[in-house]
């Protein structure tokens, strides 16, 4: 950064001004501009004050983030921020960074939703990262504990009035003594003057008192909430049921922080953390929560050896490979037959290319449903009017679910294939042709020999990232079949039509059907793509391979 | 791509060169045939759902009789409903995603056309090689990183739509900045330069003459990303949770996975609704989009 504040010279003392204005290594112009007061590059015109608009919105959000980063403790988050924010506005008060402003609003995205998001995945593939391994360790000594609270055997029942302090609530309690006492989440109880009418408090300074309708509507939070007794966390909390009586609560378990040891103070258990991540006892049960550590390789060799995943997860790999060539092929195949008889001049060919394509513009989520209704086994069209009330299971049947699939994806693909293949046939090179004709060859043959060379030749990128799309296609196969029907003897919920994006999601348990696994799903994730990237590297290869021959 | 229209040599069955008819056959009419055929393929499950939304009955079963009785009400029913609201948020966040789609693409696609510099080569490459990685891959650690980050900017959290569009935007630049940067590159440079003598900035340069010159590649861009981000449906589904905040793919889905009897005139009419828009759309910019396609396929 040689030059940090532009504006400190005068457009009219700067001679070579429009070469300045020339980005680095780019083509300078020769001519030396003659009258160099005229340009336009060093002036605070609309652009420049546009820039610092921008870049004051920018900075100000920036702030913002870092501040609350500071106040969530989120470190990673307010290291980020910062360092987008000295490379945002290094990038534009610089002028040695042309090309980088135009780059950087997308490069910020794309580092914050793909290369982390990858790198990210790469990381929770080696954690045990899911249902009871949530968070970190304090976290989960702290769930722990509150957790397993009790009522304190004997202890006295508390006549409890909810109050509220603008959002926050708290408890007004009457004590066995007859004083009264307030406290919220945050606060510990503490004495408190209120008026006490049928042994419960009716109003309390500071507080307002709610009423049944508003108690009920906010139940959840009512009943989760925790008063402190005192400072101390040891005197336990006081919590109700009723939102009328209350409780003190202590917790069954205590954590030492010195022996790193959870004891049950009922049973006089010793709970010791073991390595992934639990506490456990010498009888080896463990607490329910634990929190993240690292495994290694486990989430891997869980996929390819433990038996509730290895056989399904085989499965899936073979119909994920099947279903995406499968799919690949057939659209191709009809795409580039259609292409080619729709190829000359006949009439209304522009009606039957309209009309052709209107499947590649219906919206991608409605296509999967609307057939999931037209094959319905009992009302759907195919069955009771194409085929005259055949009781066809088209999508409860694994082979025939596998069957609807591809054919229901032909219909939605073969489209997008009539496209290009038209395009590149529009764009072969018709000397080619003519002298195939001038050499005697038949026509099957010319189409043979010249045509479908040069047609792959410029579509095989295009069949490569079909085949990457198709293998990841979660919306037909999640929307149409489910991933079902499920396999019977499987403990896992995977069935017969998954592939390898859909297994993703269920072992993911995002959907709610399956406890959370975050660790395993991200690594079946990382083998998708080793998968997909290995097929595209060997292919281009061989694309550029075809390329050089022609 | 310029579909002619007949030349009179080819119009079937000219009595002049006293073709035959199974001569024409041979030569024309199959392609005809062929063609029948495939479009009642493809139109067929359009003009059902057609059918369907107009049905008296809302059930899948009362559907299969083809423009049986054409009534409204299933249409007049949504109101009744969220779609309205869905419909709201996909049209939000498809067309925000696709403003912010093409000003980053065409930016970053100007700067790999026009600048040389150092890492211009290894940019492109690696956006080659992202754009294997499919975003919706990721969607487990997205959903983790938006957890993280709703709770130090609530609005950038799960069940946002500001998020759901910055989710978006990561992948807008690997799949979009080829196929602007090979437009890009048709554009003569001699203009810039041009421009350049006069005294313009890159800025103006880019702004007032490159951008009006690419104005076909960016129009197809947007389309193609307001077809596929109204379309998207995993991203959506694990995001956002509320649903008054759901999108139309992850709403339609709800009806019709639940209780498919129940509800299927109701989906019939908001799968026409959805697609109407989309439809006019690609329609009314055919032409680009297959050239922006074709370009494609045939660059390699």
């Amino acid at each position: 950064m040689s030059d940090p504040n532009p504006g400190a010279r005068s457009a009219t003392v700067e001679r070579p001004g429009p070469a300045d204005a020339v980005p680095p290594g780019g083509e300078r112009g020769t001519a030396r501009r003659p009258r160099p007061d005229e340009s336009h590059a060093r002036r605070y015109g609309a652009g420049f004050l546009v820039k610092l608009a921008l870049m004051a919105v920018v900075d100000a959000f920036g702030v913002y983030v870092v501040w609350s980063a500071w106040v969530a403790e989120s470190w990673v988050i307010l290291g980020a921020m910062v360092a987008m924010l000295a490379v945002a506005n290094w990038v534009y008060f610089s002028r040695r960074t042309v090309p980088l402003k135009y780059v950087l609003p997308g490069l910020v995205f794309l580092f914050t939703f793909q290369v982390f998001t990858i790198a990210y995945t790469g990381w929770v593939a080696f954690t045990n990262y899911g249902d009871g391994h949530n968070s970190t360790k304090d976290d989960a000594v702290a769930a722990l504990l509150v957790q397993n609270e009790r009522r304190v055997e004997g202890s006295p029942s508390l006549p409890l009035t909810v109050v509220a302090d603008g959002d926050e609530l708290g408890f007004a309690v009457v004590q066995p003594d007859g004083t009264t006492a307030v406290g919220g989440a945050d606060d510990p109880l503490a004495p408190v003057d209120a008026t006490v009418a049928d042994g419960q408090v009716t109003t309390v300074d500071g507080w307002q008192v709610l009423d049944r309708q508003q108690v009920l509507e906010r139940q959840d939070e009512v009943t989760n909430l925790r008063v402190p007794v005192s400072d101390d966390e040891a005197d336990g909390s006081v919590r109700t049921t009723d939102a009328r009586t209350g409780y003190v609560y202590t917790s069954a378990l205590v954590y030492d922080e010195a022996a790193d040891t959870m004891t049950d103070t009922t049973t006089g258990t010793v709970y010791t953390p073991n390595d992934s991540g639990q506490f456990e006892a010498a009888d080896g049960s463990t607490l329910a929560v634990g929190w993240r550590v690292f495994v290694g390789l486990d989430n891997f060799t869980l996929a390819f050896s433990d038996s509730r995943y290895a056989g399904p997860f085989l499965q899936v790999v073979l119909w994920t490979f099947v279903f995406a060539i499968a799919s690949v092929g057939t659209t191709f195949l009809l795409g580039m037959f259609l292409a080619s008889v729709m190829n000359v001049p006949i009439r209304g060919r522009r009606v039957y290319r309209t009309l052709l394509i209107l499947p590649y513009a219906i919206p991608g989520f409605v296509a999967p449903l609307l057939w999931s209704g037209l094959l319905n086994r009992s009302f759907g069209f195919v069955n009771q009017v194409l085929l005259g009330g055949a009781a066809i299971p088209w999508l409860t049947d694994p082979w025939l679910a596998k069957f609807s699939l591809i054919a229901v994806n032909l219909w939605l693909g073969f489209p997008y294939m009539f496209l290009i293949c038209t395009g590149a046939l529009q764009s072969l090179p018709s000397d080619v042709m003519e002298a195939a004709k001038i050499d005697g060859a038949s026509r099957w043959r010319t189409w043979r020999s010249v045509t479908l060379p040069l047609l792959l030749v410029s579509t095989t990128p295009l069949l490569i990232s079909s085949f990457a799309f198709n293998f990841n296609n979660f919306a037909l196969v999640y929307m149409l079949t489910g991933g079902g029907p499920r396999f019977e003897d499987a403990s896992v919920p995977l069935g017969h039509t998954d592939i390898l994006i859909t297994m993703v999601y269920s072992v993911a348990g995002l959907d709610g059907n399956a406890p959370k696994n975050f660790g395993l799903a991200s690594a079946l994730s990382i083998v998708i793509f080793l998968i997909i990237a290995t097929i595209s590297a060997v292919a281009f290869r061989r694309t550029r391979a075809l390329e050089e021959i022609n | 791509m310029t579909a002619t229209t007949l030349p009179a040599a080819t119009r079937p069955a000219v009595p002049a060169r006293r073709r035959s008819a199974r001569r024409w056959f041979a030569e024309v009419g199959w392609r005809h045939v062929v063609g029948v055929v495939f479009v009642v393929y493809a139109v067929f499950p359009i003009v059902y759902v057609l059918s369907a939304s107009l049905s008296e009955s809302g059930t899948l079963t009362g559907s299969n009789q083809l423009f049986d009785s054409v009534s409204t009400a299933n249409y007049a029913a949504l109101a009744d409903t969220r779609f309205w609201e869905w419909m709201g948020n996909s049209v939000k966040v498809a067309v925000v995603t696709a403003i912010g789609t093409v000003l980053m693409g065409a930016a970053a696609a100007y700067a790999f056309s026009r600048f040389r510099f150092t890492g211009r080569r290894v940019g492109l490459t690696t956006l080659l090689v992202l754009q294997m990685f499919p975003q919706m891959l990721a969607f487990v650690a997205i959903f983790l990183l938006l957890i993280s980050l709703g709770q130090v900017v609530p609005a950038l959290g799960l069940n946002s739509h500001v998020a759901l569009v910055c989710v978006y935007l990561g992948g807008a630049l690997g799949v979009n900045t080829f196929l602007m940067y090979g437009f890009f590159n048709t554009i003569p440079r001699e203009l810039d330069e041009a421009a350049k003598i006069d005294g313009a900035t890159h800025a103006q340069t880019y702004w007032t003459i490159i951008l009006r010159l690419v104005t076909p590649i960016l129009a197809v861009v947007a389309l193609l990303s307001i077809i596929s981000t109204f379309g998207e449906f995993v991203i959506a589904r694990v995001l956002l949770q509320s649903e008054a905040n759901w999108t139309l793919a992850v709403g339609l889905y709800s009806w019709v996975s639940s209780l498919l009897e129940a509800n299927w005139g109701l989906f019939a009419a908001g799968a026409v609704i959805s697609t109407v828009p989309v439809l006019a759309l690609f329609l009314f910019l055919q032409k680009y989009i297959v050239g922006g396609l074709t370009a494609g396929s045939v660059k390699g």
